[in-house]
């Protein structure tokens, strides 16, 4: 009988040694594939169905509530609409605009999942439940991966041949390289306290137990909380979460980059952007949040993997929240938060990770106050410049080419 | 020969040709884009997982993203037809240059000159690359750092003389 943490391992292994042991790394292999395939699909259907619920609920209307099993009176509360989605997706005629490109048209929606899921393989997602554990390069290799987004936006919006396509794609390949910088710059003090790239040693690491009950989540520290913001705001604007979701808003651009796509198309768009949202999210909890570990000790009993999945979502969650309460940004206040806020605080915190590091030996009445006043002044000086700018509004209009007329009464 | 590398290399040398020959610009850019991911995946082939992941994020992830970007700012929706290159002999001369000194310093190379199956494949690990970063090469490195600097006070300025234009 193995513990219910493992219960997934053991369910792995025993199927792995069905197979004669030629077979077995490729069995393994595609055990991992299938679970990965089968897992964050399942969660972005569920979430389909949340959100919109939600969301109505924040607006003060029911949502989606009717769709239950067919030929039946069962309900389900509506969360059955996720398969009428699916359904009528399938079923929908493709069109491709007469002037696309049709080849970057077809290529664009899998240059946008494949690396997706892709990047959903080095998430540990339990103890001992990564699909791929790069010992060396794992966050590196997330990364990588996320950069080839940009390129599919870009091929989306180019191939149109359509206006907001192509404003959307400018918008979002723009936002996207803006922000990937303080994305990756917040990241940066997690490898440096651990020392490793690797997010299966990341997330061991902090199981480490501090004071008796607590696990050692980075987040309970200046450099770890501070990076946690900042990598929550650069991930939501990297998945074009409102109020970052100004390539694809409906209000000025249609649909954005995928305003010429429909039928299932556009449904691996949908999914791929949630797949997108899914990683980052993973990654927020693997190097923040403490991965799979419980917050304190006497909580160990319940699967890792329920923790992991239960941070995830509970970060899915907090974006439906944002994009509820938030109004979108204006381009140029965009990019002012990434170059101008974002940028120098990410620096600032890869310097209070290097004083934490080289402080160990402090008592932590010191560490602390010294660490989080290196990062509120950055904030507080950063902050004013803005308040600076949001000034009385002046209003410039085009200046008149017209001569003015002669005033009769002179 | 091995057939992966077969495949690579032919993968990435046909991209490359692909990128020189088609008349869109934007095809050209997404064929040179296949062709550096056929590059990585060859260097990952080689063990250099570190490299390959870096060739991925600096040239798919910024280069080619920049490329495109420069295009969408300046050619717009409508699909050029144009020929680009003007002068096609004068980029086989840089690229015969480029090759022959690439040729030279690898048959130069000590490695290939025994080459026993018993010596261990050297493996280098993350930390010595940072280590050598930051210790032996820091003075390349931030030669590097400041022709980019340079450069991108350069792109400023062009910026700053429009503006002052209006």
């Amino acid at each position: 009988m193995t513990s219910p943490d493992q219960i997934f391992v053991s369910a792995k292994e025993w199927l792995v040694a069905l197979f004669p042991a030629a077979l077995q790394p490729m069995v393994g292999a595609l055990v991992s594939i299938a679970a990965i395939v089968a897992v964050y699909p399942a969660i972005f259907a569920l979430t389909t169905v949340v959100e919109r619920k939600l969301l109505a609920r924040f607006q003060n209307r029911p949502g989606p509530n009717r769709v239950g099993i067919p030929f039946t009176k069962i309900r389900l509360a509506g969360f059955g609409q996720f398969a009428a989605d699916g359904i009528k997706s399938l079923t929908k005629e493709d069109i491709v605009p007469r002037d696309a490109d049709r080849v970057v048209h077809f290529a664009a929606p899998i240059v946008l999942v494949v690396p997706a899921l892709l990047a959903l393989s080095v998430l540990p997602v339990g103890r001992n439940m990564a699909a791929l554990d790069l010992r060396e390069t794992g966050l590196l290799f997330f990364f990588a991966i996320g950069a080839s987004t940009e390129l599919s936006v870009f091929m989306a919006g180019w191939s149109s041949r359509n206006k907001y396509s192509l404003l959307g794609a400018m918008r979002g390949i723009a936002q996207m390289l803006a922000y990937e910088i303080p994305l990756i710059l917040s990241s940066i003090p997690v490898v440096m306290i651990a020392g490793s790239l690797s997010l299966v040693s990341i997330a061991e690491r902090q199981s480490a137990v501090q004071w008796g009950v607590f696990h050692s989540w980075h987040v309970f520290t200046p450099w770890g909380l501070a990076g946690f913001l900042l990598f929550l705001v650069a991930a939501c604007a990297e998945s074009n979460r409102t109020p970052f979701d100004l390539p694809e808003a409906e209000s000025e651009l249609v649909a954005g980059y995928f305003t010429e796509y429909s039928g299932f198309k556009f449904a691996l768009f949908f999914l791929g952007e949630y797949l997108g949202l899914f990683a980052v999210a993973g990654v927020a909890t693997t190097l923040f949040l403490g991965g799979w570990n419980a917050p304190f000790t006497f909580l160990d009993w319940i699967p890792s993997w329920m923790w992991f999945f239960g941070k995830l979502g509970s970060l899915v969650l907090f974006s439906v929240w944002l994009r509820a309460t938030l109004p979108r940004l204006r381009v140029d206040q965009l990019m002012d938060v990434a170059w101008k806020y974002l940028l120098p605080m990410s620096l600032a915190n890869l310097v209070v990770a290097g004083l934490w590091h080289f402080t160990a030996a402090w008592p932590a009445a010191l560490r602390w106050p010294l660490s989080l006043a290196l990062l509120a002044a950055p904030h507080l000086l950063l902050g004013r410049g803005f308040q600076k700018r949001f000034g009385p509004r002046v209003y410039r209009y085009a200046a008149d080419p017209r001569p003015a007329p002669a005033n009769p009464a002179a | 020969m091995d057939l992966i590398l077969a495949l690579l290399a032919g993968a990435t040398v046909g991209a490359a040709v692909a990128a020189m020959a088609l008349r869109d610009v934007v095809h050209c850019v997404l064929f040179l884009t296949v062709s550096l991911i056929g590059l990585a995946l060859l260097y990952l082939k080689l063990g250099a997982e570190f490299v390959g992941f870096v060739q991925v994020l600096v040239y798919v992830g910024a280069v080619a993203v920049l490329v495109v970007f420069a295009v969408l700012l300046t050619r717009g929706g409508d699909a050029p037809t144009e020929r680009i290159a003007n002068a096609p002999w004068s980029g086989a001369l840089v690229a015969a240059a480029v090759f022959a000194m690439l040729a030279r310093a690898i048959l130069g190379s000590p490695s290939l000159g025994s080459p026993s199956p018993e010596t261990p494949v050297p493996t280098l690990s993350v930390k010595a690359i940072g280590e050598g970063l930051t210790g032996g090469y820091v003075l390349p490195l931030q030669i590097v750092a400041l022709l980019l600097t340079a450069a991108m006070i350069g792109g400023v300025v062009i910026a700053m003389r429009e503006k002052e234009g209006e």
